[in-house]
Parts: C-alpha cells; sequence; structure tokens
C-alpha cells in the first residue's frame, strides 16, 4: 500500500475549457428559462393549482438527496472505518455541496417571489419543515465544507472523524427532512405516509452513490488516472444494495396501501390506469431504476465491465428522476379523496371529476431550469477538481489502502504489521 | 369597547339560557331570533367604521352550507366572490388553452356536484378555504405568510409570501390559488398579485368594516337560496349557531380533525 | 501622521458629499407632489413633511403588519391614503396611476432609485365601488364596470 497522492485534474486546457464550454452553456440556458418564468409569470409552466409542484421540483429533490447521498462515501471511509474508501472522501464532499448547490438553485428559481428570499431568511415559523430544511440544507453545506478542511488539511486532521460524524448524523436528518416534506403532507393520500422519510434515505444513497461513481469513472478515464477493479467491484456492490433497499422501500409503501381498503383507488390508479405515471412507475421506477441496474450489477459477466457499471449508473440516475416525477407529480395529480364515497360530476376546480387525475405537463422552460441545477451542480465540481486537489492520483489495486474484504478473500494477503 | 361589553353581556343572558334548559331554548328559539335581529341591525350600524382594535378570538366567523338549498347549476357565490375579490380581473393570456387556464386561473370559491356511489343521490355545494382551527397551511408555510387571524379567519399575509406553495400541497381542501400571470386594476380592498398564493378570506375587508355577510352569501341570498349562513360561531345566538343546533351538519375530511370554520349540512 | 489626516479628510470630503447629496435632494422631491392632487391644496401629509420623506415606508409597513394581521384599518397611514390623497386626474378626470413615473410615488421612486413593489398588488388608482361620484364617471369613462352589487358602507375614509 502507497501513500496516496491527491492531485488536481490536469487534462488538457482545450478540453478542460470545452468541458466548462459545454457546463455553462447548461448553466445559461437554465438560467434564461428563469428569467422567463418569472418575467411572464408562471403560467408559461405546466404547473397549475392542482398540480403546484412540477418538473424543477423534480430535478430539486433529485439533486438535493443525491447531495446527501454523494457524501456517504466520506462518511463510510471516515466514520465507518473503511480505509479503502478514504482515498474517495475529498471528491465524494465536494460532490455533495456541488450537487445541494444545484438543487437548492432550481428550488429558489422556482418560487413565485424569488426576490423575497431575504424574506425566507428573516421569518422563520419554525412549525415548517421547510424551514427547518433551510437551517438542514445552510448547515449541511458549511458542515461539509468544514469536513473537506479536516481531510485536506494537516491540521483539520485531528477533527476529521468527529466532523465526519456530525455529518453522517446531519445528512441523515437532511435526507428525512427532505422526506418529510412529502410524509408530513396529511391531506393527499400518497404522501401521507411516514415510510417516505427512510425510502427517501435509501433513494438518496442509491442516486448519490449512482452519481459519484459515474463522475469518478469519468475524471479518472479522461486524464488516464487508474480504477482498480477491487475499488470498482465495492463500489458497484454498494450500489446495488442501495437499488435493492429502494426496491425493498417501495413495495413495503405499496403493500401498506394495498391493505388498506381507503388507498385502493389510489393504487389500482397508480400501479393500472395512471397512464404516463403508471408508466413511469412500472418502466422508470422499478424496471430502469431498480430491476435492471440489479440485474447488471450482479451479472457474473457483465458486472466486470467498467462500461456496464457505468451505464447501470445512468440507468439509476434516470430511474431516479422518474421515481421523483412519480412521488412529486403523480401523487398531487391523483385527486385528493374530499367526498368518501361520493363520485364527483361536476367542479369548477379539477376535483377529480369522475376520478380523474389533474393535468399536468411539463413545459420547455421548466426542464431547462431543472438541466440547469443539475449543470451548476457538475459546474462546481469540475472547476473544484481542476483548482484543488481533490482526486487521488490512482485507485490501482496495489495503491488503495487494503480493507477487510481483501484479508477474508485471500488469506495469505500480507497482514499490515 | 362598548361594544364588546355589549357582546358579552349578550353571551352570559345565552348561556344562561342554555342552562336553563337547552329544549326550552330551541323551542322560543324564533322569538328569541326575531329579538336578535334588532340590536344586530343597530350594532351593524355602528360597527360601520374601520376596526381600530385588533381582531380578538372572542369571535370565530364561520358559515353554513344547507346543501338541499344549493341549486344545481347556480354559480351566484362564485361570481359574487369573483367580483367582490377581484378575480375576474385575471385574463386568459394569449396563445394558452382554455384547459390550462382553467387549471391555473385563481379560484376561491368553487361549485361541485356529487354523487352518492350507493344511492345515486346528488348533492350540491360550494367548496373555499374551510378556515381550519388548526390549519395545515399555516403548519407549514416556511415564513409564516399563511397564517390564521385571531377571529379565525384563515389567509395569507402576501408581503411575506414568497410563492413556494407548500400550503397548497399541504391543504386537504384544494382552497389555495396561486396567481400565475400578472395583474392589472387591482381593486383597492383587495390587493393582489404575481406569484403569491390567496384564497377565501372570509371577505375579510368586510369584517374589518363591520359589514353583516360575505359576498358569496349575499349572493345566494339575493338568488332566493339562502344556503350559506354566516356568522360567529362562538356566539350561542348568531345566525349561524341557531341554524347549527337546528341541522345536522358536519366538517369535510371529518377524520383529520381541523375543527373546520365552514360546516355542511346534507352531505 | 499624514494618513490620518489623509483619512480625516477623505471622511470630511464625503461627508460633505452626503449633506449636499441629502440638500439637492430635498430641493427635487419638492416638485413631486402632483398639481391637482388633494395634497396639493395641504400644508403637509399626515406628519411634517419631512418626517414624511424620511419615514413613509415605516409608517406604511407598520400599518401593513396591524391591518393584514389585526384586521386594524383606522389609523392614518394607510396606503390607501397615500393613494386617495395623491392621486391626479388627467384631463378627462380620469385618474393616473400613482406609480407611474410621472405620478407622486412613481417620479421620486424613480429619482430615488428606489425599487417601488407596493403596486404590483396594491391598487395604483382608487379602485373602490363606493367612490365620490366624480371618480366614479370618471370610472365609467375608462370603461371600468363599478355597478357591482355591494352592500359596503363606510369602506375607505
Amino acid at each position: 500500500m502507497k501513500r496516496i497522492v491527491y492531485r488536481e485534474w490536469r487534462i488538457p486546457p482545450q478540453r478542460y475549457w470545452s468541458i466548462l464550454g459545454v457546463l455553462a452553456a447548461v448553466v445559461g440556458v437554465g438560467a434564461l428559462a428563469f428569467g422567463y418564468m418569472e418575467h411572464q409569470g408562471h403560467w408559461v409552466t405546466g404547473m397549475n393549482n392542482s398540480v403546484v409542484w412540477g418538473t424543477p421540483h423534480v430535478f430539486a429533490v433529485f439533486l438535493i438527496i443525491s447531495a446527501s447521498g454523494a457524501l456517504n462515501i466520506a462518511s463510510i471511509g471516515t466514520v465507518f472505518h473503511k480505509p479503502i474508501y478514504k482515498p474517495l472522501g475529498r471528491l465524494s464532499g465536494l460532490l455533495a455541496v456541488a450537487l445541494l448547490m444545484g438543487g437548492l438553485l432550481v428550488l429558489v428559481t422556482d418560487l413565485g417571489r424569488p426576490e423575497r428570499l431575504i424574506v425566507a431568511m428573516t421569518h422563520y415559523n419554525f412549525s415548517s419543515i421547510f424551514a427547518w430544511n433551510i437551517f438542514l440544507y445552510t448547515g449541511f453545506m458549511a458542515i461539509v465544507i468544514a469536513y473537506l478542511w479536516t481531510m485536506a488539511d494537516r491540521q483539520g486532521g485531528p477533527f476529521n472523524r468527529s466532523v465526519g460524524i456530525l455529518a453522517l448524523v446531519w445528512r441523515l436528518a437532511l435526507t428525512t427532512g427532505t422526506g418529510s416534506i412529502f410524509g408530513f403532507i396529511v391531506a393527499r393520500q400518497a404522501f401521507d405516509a411516514a415510510i417516505l422519510a427512510p425510502m427517501f434515505v435509501a433513494m438518496s444513497f442509491a442516486y448519490g452513490l449512482a452519481v459519484f461513481i459515474l463522475v469518478l469513472m469519468f475524471a479518472f478515464d479522461d486524464e488516464g488516472r487508474p480504477i482498480g477493479p477491487r475499488m470498482l467491484r465495492r463500489l458497484k456492490n454498494l450500489l446495488a444494495l442501495f437499488v435493492a433497499i429502494v426496491l425493498y422501500f417501495t413495495l413495503i409503501y405499496h403493500l401498506t396501501n394495498l391493505y388498506v381498503a381507503e388507498n385502493d383507488a389510489l393504487e389500482s390508479w397508480l400501479l393500472l390506469k395512471g397512464g404516463i405515471y403508471t408508466f413511469l412507475f412500472w418502466v422508470g421506477w422499478v424496471l430502469i431504476g431498480g430491476l435492471v441496474p440489479l440485474g447488471i450489477l450482479y451479472h457474473p459477466q457483465l458486472s466486470q465491465d467498467r462500461r456496464w457499471i457505468a451505464g447501470a449508473c445512468a440507468l439509476v440516475i434516470v430511474g431516479g428522476l422518474a421515481t421523483m416525477y412519480v412521488i412529486i407529480i403523480g401523487s398531487q395529480a391523483f385527486p385528493i379523496q374530499m367526498f368518501p364515497g361520493r363520485t364527483v360530476l361536476e367542479s369548477g376546480f379539477f376535483d377529480g371529476v369522475n376520478g380523474q387525475a389533474a393535468p399536468y405537463w411539463p413545459t420547455i422552460p421548466e426542464i431547462l431550469l431543472g438541466l440547469g441545477g443539475v449543470g451548476v451542480g457538475l459546474l462546481i465540481t469540475v472547476v473544484g477538481v481542476r483548482v484543488l486537489q481533490f482526486l487521488p492520483e490512482s485507485l490501482a489495486d496495489d495503491v488503495v489502502p487494503i480493507d477487510e474484504e481483501t484479508l477474508d478473500e485471500s488469506g495469505s494477503a500480507p497482514k499490515p504489521a | 369597547m362598548g361594544k364588546a361589553t355589549e357582546m358579552n353581556d349578550k353571551t352570559d343572558r345565552t348561556d344562561q339560557a342554555i342552562d336553563s334548559g337547552r329544549r326550552e331554548f330551541i323551542g322560543v328559539a324564533a322569538g328569541v331570533g326575531a329579538a336578535m335581529v334588532a340590536p344586530g341591525v343597530i350594532l351593524h350600524a355602528v360597527a360601520a367604521t374601520p376596526r381600530s382594535q385588533p381582531v380578538s378570538s372572542d369571535v370565530r366567523w364561520g358559515l353554513l352550507v344547507d346543501t338541499a338549498k344549493c341549486a344545481d347549476g347556480c354559480s351566484a357565490c362564485v361570481e359574487a366572490c369573483n367580483e367582490e375579490n377581484g378575480l375576474n380581473l385575471q385574463t386568459k393570456p394569449e396563445r394558452e388553452s382554455d384547459l390550462k387556464w382553467d387549471a391555473q386561473k385563481s379560484v376561491w370559491i368553487r361549485k361541485v356536484k356529487l354523487q352518492d356511489n350507493q344511492t345515486g343521490r346528488i348533492t350540491n355545494l360550494p367548496m373555499m378555504c374551510q378556515h381550519c382551527e388548526h390549519p395545515p397551511c399555516v403548519d407549514v408555510c416556511p415564513t409564516g405568510a399563511s397564517f390564521k387571524r385571531a377571529d379565525g379567519i384563515v389567509m395569507v399575509d402576501r408581503h411575506l409570501c414568497i410563492g413556494c406553495r407548500y400550503c397548497m400541497m399541504a391543504c386537504p381542501y384544494k382552497a389555495r390559488s396561486f396567481i400565475h400571470d400578472e395583474l392589472q386594476g387591482q381593486l383597492t380592498a383587495v390587493p393582489r398579485g404575481k406569484g403569491c398564493v390567496e384564497s377565501c378570506n372570509l371577505c375579510v375587508h368586510r369584517r374589518d368594516y363591520g359589514e353583516a355577510s360575505t359576498a358569496c352569501v349575499d349572493a345566494c341570498a339575493a338568488e332566493g337560496h339562502h344556503a350559506i349562513v354566516f356568522g360567529d360561531l362562538k356566539d350561542p345566538n348568531s345566525p349561524i349557531n341557531q341554524k347549527l343546533r337546528e341541522l345536522p351538519s358536519r366538517q369535510i375530511r371529518e377524520d383529520l380533525e381541523l375543527n373546520t370554520g365552514v360546516r355542511y349540512s346534507g352531505v | 501622521m499624514a494618513k490620518a489626516l489623509l483619512r480625516a479628510s477623505l471622511v470630511a470630503v464625503s461627508l460633505v458629499w452626503v449633506l449636499a447629496a441629502q440638500t439637492v435632494l430635498a430641493a427635487e422631491v419638492k416638485r413631486y407632489v402632483v398639481e391637482g392632487s388633494r395634497a396639493a391644496e395641504l400644508d403637509s401629509c399626515v406628519e411634517p413633511t419631512e418626517r414624511m420623506r424620511r419615514m413613509h415606508f415605516e409608517f406604511i409597513k407598520h400599518q401593513r403588519i396591524s391591518t393584514v394581521h389585526q384586521g386594524i384599518r383606522g389609523t392614518k397611514y394607510s396606503l390607501e391614503g397615500c393613494v386617495d390623497c395623491h392621486i391626479s386626474y388627467d384631463a378627462k378626470s380620469q385618474p393616473q396611476p400613482i406609480n407611474r413615473s410621472d405620478q407622486f410615488c412613481g417620479a421620486c421612486h424613480a429619482y430615488a432609485a428606489v425599487d417601488l413593489n407596493c403596486f404590483d398588488c396594491h391598487a395604483s388608482i382608487p379602485n373602490k365601488p363606493d367612490l365620490d361620484a366624480e371618480a366614479q364617471a370618471a370610472h365609467r369613462a375608462a370603461g371600468v364596470d363599478l355597478s357591482a352589487p355591494s352592500d359596503r358602507n363606510g369602506e375607505g375614509h
């Protein structure tokens, strides 16, 4: 085992600036979309008085929980003493801050009155999960920056573990808080479930790790830094585990709902008759985001190939966006059951006339705004790895620290003295 | 101040009346009602100046909807509300489809027509903000813009509203609307503008000038239906309380235990 | 020593500038009360003019909290009052939006470069069903229908 050396990302300037240019263009287009939506008003979006949160929130929530999940790698290294993950800690922290920044920007730019953000920072209602989340998000940012300092600076070393533990607890609270934004809503059947909070934690692990692996592989391949099969095997096994946990929570969530007669209408709508939402649930959430990546990651041959692993990560991300779409938008589209045992024949306000779902169709500015958030996250990451020493020079098998797994697998491995 | 004392006296008197026997009291309700009308008129005339004291929790404003009287196809309450609060100032932006506009325009009160799945019985009713005692929209608002006034009116302080729309997610009655577009020609009494959330506020400007009822109630009465009664839920002698004693009534989504200020009979 | 002197003189110069700017501002502001509005006939607003210039937003903000949250409508600092008194009418006796760049609020805010967003939501002309006859005529001329039934009494004043 050698000493881990961190180096700035040194791809040729031309390539670096073109990557930066592309990302800046994505962010710029997102900014234009923001300007358009704010100037015109939200009527240019697909969002309405029935589906009040739309595609921007799909991206925002995805980015925010991914941010929390991306920090998982650092936590495993520091808090749970798995040395093999330690070299990845810095990138993990950087990605966490960057993704959170992207997600928050989307959330803020979608407000009806974004210029009043100062009001949100000076007036708090502490019974609101949202108000708590404002602190959870900003606190997370501060803690992770401190965490990065303990990882990178010799003076910070002694605080590494304690800050790491704080960051772990904080990010669990953050994801729980984000899940609770939905879980505490008693008004809508699909939301009113405590399981949403732990489910969001599981999702954050899966999505965050998928983003992390993709960014790691891209950065390393582009510069020709090696990632050994041992490291990759650990990462892909971890991802498979998280994806399986998400599927497990999904199953429990729907089993609970199916058991209760009150929710029959919701479940039969979502699972069978919900049109785009049914499609996104089965194909996006379950298949693309769950079963297919699981199949790839546990396949004896395919899981050895790093292109397939990268593909599985991409599928988890696509599936994750579909999951968010179903959870956030689908749950609003299903009509609120104000009059159980009765059918709404006519309504002046889309109260689910004859059980119909509320209309919503994403518009281009909304999608561009969401993608702009993704762009911001990646832009911060790309700048970060270029100017600071975030990436280890090598993750080859002979460089990364030995961990317990190796000791178990091959008894002949030299034990550290 | 004098008004408050007068009100307390009235309350005391009524309490005694209830103590002496509820049935007897209801028996003479008609007489008491007649006696109530006269002071009510005087009160109205006296209170027709702008309010100068903070609203107090001695009153709680509410509505009672008698669905038996709510006529199919009538939308007088909706139109009156749109007129009173300037909701009809919003117009469909060009290039926008009708369906999308219907889904995006502000609606404070709406007519709903229901059919019982078992019996096929048809019910018509107006839905609006239910003015909960424990409003979920107030709980979730991050800035405290969504609030409940001491007199029970749940409303939005548009100065604090940042347009996050979390209250709309949390409202079990889908009572709130977001203003999706620029607005011109606002009424002095009802300021509203793009990017904030709004909902029925029981004609709060009328409350503060001491008027007797709301636009929807007046319109319903003008049509001759008298399906909505407005009044003080804390005053045992108020018309709404007399009616509540008379008719069986319930709250929509009673299971949520929000103790709504709007009650329905015949649902 | 030289440094301290320099600093002191810089402070002095900037102070003079600030004062001069204030004077100019005050002199300029005088013109913003629009001829023909009710305010033009009065000696001062609900407070002395100097105080209004410096504090009007504080008054309005304070009033806004008590009005929205406590229902108090009777105090003298209402935005409705500003509009009622400072509004001016054109030759056809139509009210001119008060936030327009040649009207009372709009002109001074444009001069002082202070964002004015009260009128994003609030009516920028007196827009009440029980207006005085003159204003009602003006509204009818402008095609605003005010014939809506309303039994409101005593609103506004």
